[in-house]
């Protein structure tokens, strides 16, 4: 999402080695392999802390740092990424440090749910420590627990997409999934692709399926992002920020990439599959201009309305949510406010790569010190600070301008599928708020069943509040992704494990410590 | 709203009992406007599974309102297009037994029972395997209740206010109770106006006490909270509410801590639903994996095959439960004007057609279709509010299955 260079705190090679540990070092639990999680992991087990870094893709690096599988064999995947040389330096330090033993990686576990226990060993932050349970393996059936004396939430986000009608026709996915399926799979996936929504990312993706040959018919972005030159324009650090968005507008240009601002697609057309979408322009307002609709033939559309972040598991710890930004409410340190808990990157507030690598990096350092009982002296961790005040500034600035137009919801047509996994349309919702006193997304839900299916309303959420004319809040959901009741029944039973280092395999499953 | 309006009767709460209220106080000619401050079903409405049970009731005032209250779901369910809007299913419950003792002693409970009008028919081991195939193995029997249904509650609460045609005001707080020289009610005060009514009903759940409170009464309503497991949608494979007789020993230690006992339910929508959970908590909502553990160990007992079916989210409510485990049904001789439907604990959506009917009966100066001397608002006398009495009653009642029946446990967590 950006290009920030990082500073020393994001080199995993500055840490030194493993520092010397006396006894059984702390545990650190982290939970999430991306940018966040992999620089948490790196300062803490750097300053003897052992770590045990959980996260449910098969090779770290999380959506940001996504790697092609080897058995590709893409010869330059770097061609898709920036910041490839911090890429480097946090795969090898953290090969290094899994290497010495002073970090466990466990890819390939979804975490359902962390809980904080009550009662163990005085002295530490929390006394009684926590239990991270995750499933592991292809049917996310194989329960693992993992002890840890303290926790780093770097769950990251995930995208939120608005709908429009026509938007389940085949080929039209997510400006996330696009990016995903470049960097991952390195699939094209048309011929000629539409890119929009609003946000900073559409222009990577935009620029991206240009370069993997696909014809870009047009970038529609519903913002006017003038207004964000302007606003950035007082900031501090943004010179990069504006090179780098100069960049993608030279690349644009190059690949002869149609640019609409303060525009939007109203419809998706195809029978079987996408053939077409109309866009048009928007007035002031956030209203569709009548008569500025057009159609434009395409067989893929890349669209994405920004990022949510991922609280679930902030939540069923008691984590304090900012009901507006919903994101995780952390302090200087990134503590949240249960202790022993710590957040960075996007589920602390959606802010991009370079911001999620400081907070990951403070969490870190922060969470080392206090599980061995020190008070850690912010002085160290000075740059990674300024590097994330100055970020946080600049994506709160991008926030005030990339905002789905006002009125998006009036596009929808009452037959327009809002929820996916239930099928509930827009027509539904809204004769649960107009007619059976649905006044907020709960109700809506217990009378639509929208938001009831696979994905517990994680897509479905913000259009559901829109729709509804109601605030976006958090749904709580407890469990972070389905677990069998079978492991749920179980969850916890075994005691505590014996060898620090080893899986055990038991009734619960294997125990990680 | 700036004007100030005027109605027959301001129900206070958009919940089951508020929705049933209003339908019934509307049916009898009555000008009804329901306030909220959240929307419809916000509270333990939104929050219950929606049971209509007889079958965990005693002989008593609770059967006959169950009773009373069962037909008139009946007569609901039968209207056009009112039955399949809230999901009515007439399933039956079935209360196991995995020991003969267990059995022998649901047997004299059910007897008890027919002696009152609830249906009740022996099972042996043999015929439950018919009844729920997948019920785990070795199960000495049980009894089937063919009088026990299920609604949506949600749907249930807001289909009724809709087909009563109230005036439905949500996201609107009341904040006082207004009254005349005399004493008597003359309405509401909203934040956002007032209401002018002769009559108030307070149906607020668990919030009745603070409703009580601003009338200038007192009524003790507490939070019992209850944790709801729901699964990933299933093919209908648990057919009936099926619910074990076994836990009643362990309830006799009255522990102020968690009491679970597994409740298992399919739904029209696919879910099975798993309860249920008690602990005075108070308004807590925070997750708690060790009651839901609890609840996940307790309904795979029961089906063996729900051990690999996924959890998708659980869902937490407070019961509004009041100190003798009765509700709180009809004028309060203290404030003329003033009545209650609050405090049903875990009954609120079985019990809320009879409730709404006996409210609207008094409202229409009619003799109500049941005594409601056993639910006397100002039967709580204040030296019931004293914490080491209270606890001295539960430890006599959840001690004394022949005083209230075996199902004390259950009476909480019938939603």
């Amino acid at each position: 999402m950006s290009t920030e260079p990082v500073g020393p705190y994001g080199q995993a090679g500055a840490y030194g080695q493993a520092g010397p540990r006396g006894g059984t070092p702390p545990r650190l639990a982290v939970v999430g392999a991306g940018p966040a999680g992999l620089a948490a992991a790196l300062a803490a087990t750097a300053r003897g802390v052992h770590v045990t870094l959980v996260d449910s893709a098969q090779a770290p690096g999380g959506q940001f740092y996504r790697q092609p599988a080897a058995a590709l064999g893409a010869r330059r995947p770097q061609a898709l990424h920036h910041q490839w040389r911090t890429w480097r330096r946090l795969r090898d330090g953290l090969a290094r440090h899994i290497a010495a033993g002073g970090v466990t990686l466990l890819p390939q576990h979804h975490v359902w749910c962390v809980e904080r226990r009550s009662e163990g060993p005085a002295g530490r932050p929390h006394a009684g420590g926590f239990t991270v349970h995750a499933l592991l393996g292809p049917g996310q059936e194989e329960p693992v627990e993992v002890r840890a004396d303290g926790v780093v939430l770097a769950t990251g986000g995930y995208e939120k997409v608005l709908p429009f009608p026509g938007w389940t026709l085949p080929g039209v996915i997510t400006a996330g999934g696009a990016q995903a399926m470049l960097k991952g799979g390195l699939v094209v996936s048309g011929r000629t692709a539409v890119v929009a929504g609003t946000g900073p990312l559409l222009l990577p993706v935009a620029t991206g399926l240009a370069a993997a040959g696909v014809r870009v018919a047009a970038l529609v972005e519903s913002a006017a992002p003038r207004a964000l030159a302007r606003r950035v324009g007082t900031l501090a650090g943004r010179a990069d920020k504006l090179a780098e968005g100069a960049g993608y507008a030279l690349e644009l240009l190059r690949r002869r990439v149609r640019t609409l601002v303060r525009h939007t697609v109203v419809e998706a057309h195809g029978t079987d599959r996408l053939e077409a979408v109309t866009v048009a322009a928007l007035d002031t307002a956030g209203r569709v201009r009548p008569g500025s609709e057009r159609r434009i033939p395409c067989d893929t559309l890349a669209v994405g309305h920004g990022m949510v972040p991922h609280t679930d598991l902030a939540e069923s710890l008691g984590c304090r949510v900012d009901a507006h930004g919903m994101s995780v409410a952390v302090d200087d340190e990134q503590r949240t406010d249960v202790p022993g808990v710590w957040a960075a990157g996007e589920v602390t507030g959606i802010g991009g790569a370079a911001l999620s690598l400081a907070e990951g990096h403070v969490a870190g350092r922060s969470a080392a010190a206090r599980l061995r009982g020190r008070e850690p002296d912010p002085r160290e961790w000075e740059a990674a600070a300024a590097s994330r005040t100055r970020l946080r500034e600049f994506f709160a600035a991008l926030d005030t301008v990339y905002v789905p137009p006002a009125h998006w919801a009036e596009q929808l047509t009452d037959d327009t599928v809002v929820c996916r996994c239930e099928e509930v349309t827009a027509g539904a919702v809204r004769e649960a708020v107009g007619e059976l006193g649905a006044g907020d997304v709960r109700t809506v839900k217990l009378l639509t069943r929208a938001g009831m299916g696979w994905c517990q309303g994680r897509m479905c959420g913000p259009a559901v509040a829109g729709l509804a004319g109601c605030a976006e809040t958090t749904a709580r959901r407890p469990f972070a992704c389905p677990v069998p009741l079978g492991v749920l029944a179980r969850a916890g039973e075994r005691g505590e494990p014996g060898p620090p280092t080893g899986e055990t395999q038991g009734r619960g499953g294997p125990t990680v410590e | 709203m700036t004007e100030r309006l005027t109605c027959d009767v301001v129900v206070v709460g958009a919940g089951m009992v508020g929705a049933a209220c209003a339908l019934y106080a509307a049916r009898a000619g009555l000008g009804v406007t329901v306030v909220d401050r959240g929307p419809v079903a916000g509270g333990t409405t939104g929050a219950g599974e929606g049971n209509l049970l007889v079958s965990d009731k005693e002989p008593g005032p609770e059967l006959r309102l169950a009773l009373l209250s069962n037909r008139l779901w009946t007569d609901l369910a039968a209207e056009p297009g009112l039955g399949t809007a809230f999901e009515y299913d007439p399933k039956g419950g079935l209360v196991v037994a995995s020991a003969p003792e267990g059995l022998a002693a649901l047997e004299a409970f059910a007897a008890g029972q027919r002696t009152a009008g609830v249906a009740a028919e022996t099972v042996t081991a043999g015929q439950l395997r018919e009844l729920e195939p997948e019920s785990a193995p070795g199960l000495a029997g049980g009894v089937y209740y063919p009088q026990d249904a299920q609604v949506m509650p949600t749907l249930a609460a807001a289909h009724l206010v809709r087909a009563s045609r109230a005036r439905l005001l949500t996201g609107c707080t009341v904040t006082g109770v207004l009254r005349s020289r005399d004493g008597a009610v003359r309405g509401v005060r909203t934040d956002r106006g007032e209401i002018h009514a002769p009559a108030v009903v307070n149906a607020a759940g668990t919030w009745g006490g603070e409703v009580a409170a601003l009338a200038g009464v007192h009524l003790p309503v507490l939070p019992r909270r209850g944790f709801v497991l729901v699964t990933e949608p299933l093919p209908p494979l648990v057919r009936h509410k099926v619910y074990a007789a076994d836990y009643v020993a362990d309830v006799a230690s009255d522990s102020a801590a968690l009491q679970t006992s597994p409740v298992v339910e399919g739904t029209a929508a696919g879910p099975v639903l798993i309860g249920a959970s008690r602990e005075r908590v108070g308004f807590d909502r925070s997750f708690s994996l060790p009651v839901v553990r609890a609840l996940a160990a307790g309904a795979t007992r029961l089906f063996p095959f729900l051990e690999r079916v996924r959890a998708m989210r659980t869902y937490v409510g407070f019961r509004p439960y009041m100190p003798d485990h009765l509700p709180a049904i009809g004028p309060d001789p203290r404030v003329p004007g003033l009545l209650h439907a609050c405090g049903h604990e875990g009954a609120g959506i079985g019990l809320a057609t009879g409730t709404g009917q006996l409210i609207a009966q008094v409202l229409g100066g009619r003799t109500p279709d049941l005594d409601l001397t056993p639910f006397r608002p100002d039967r709580f006398a204040p030296r019931d509010e004293e914490p080491g009495l209270r606890g001295r009653r539960f430890a006599a009642r959840d001690g004394n299955p022949g005083r209230r029946g075996r199902f004390v446990a259950h009476e909480e967590e019938a939603e």
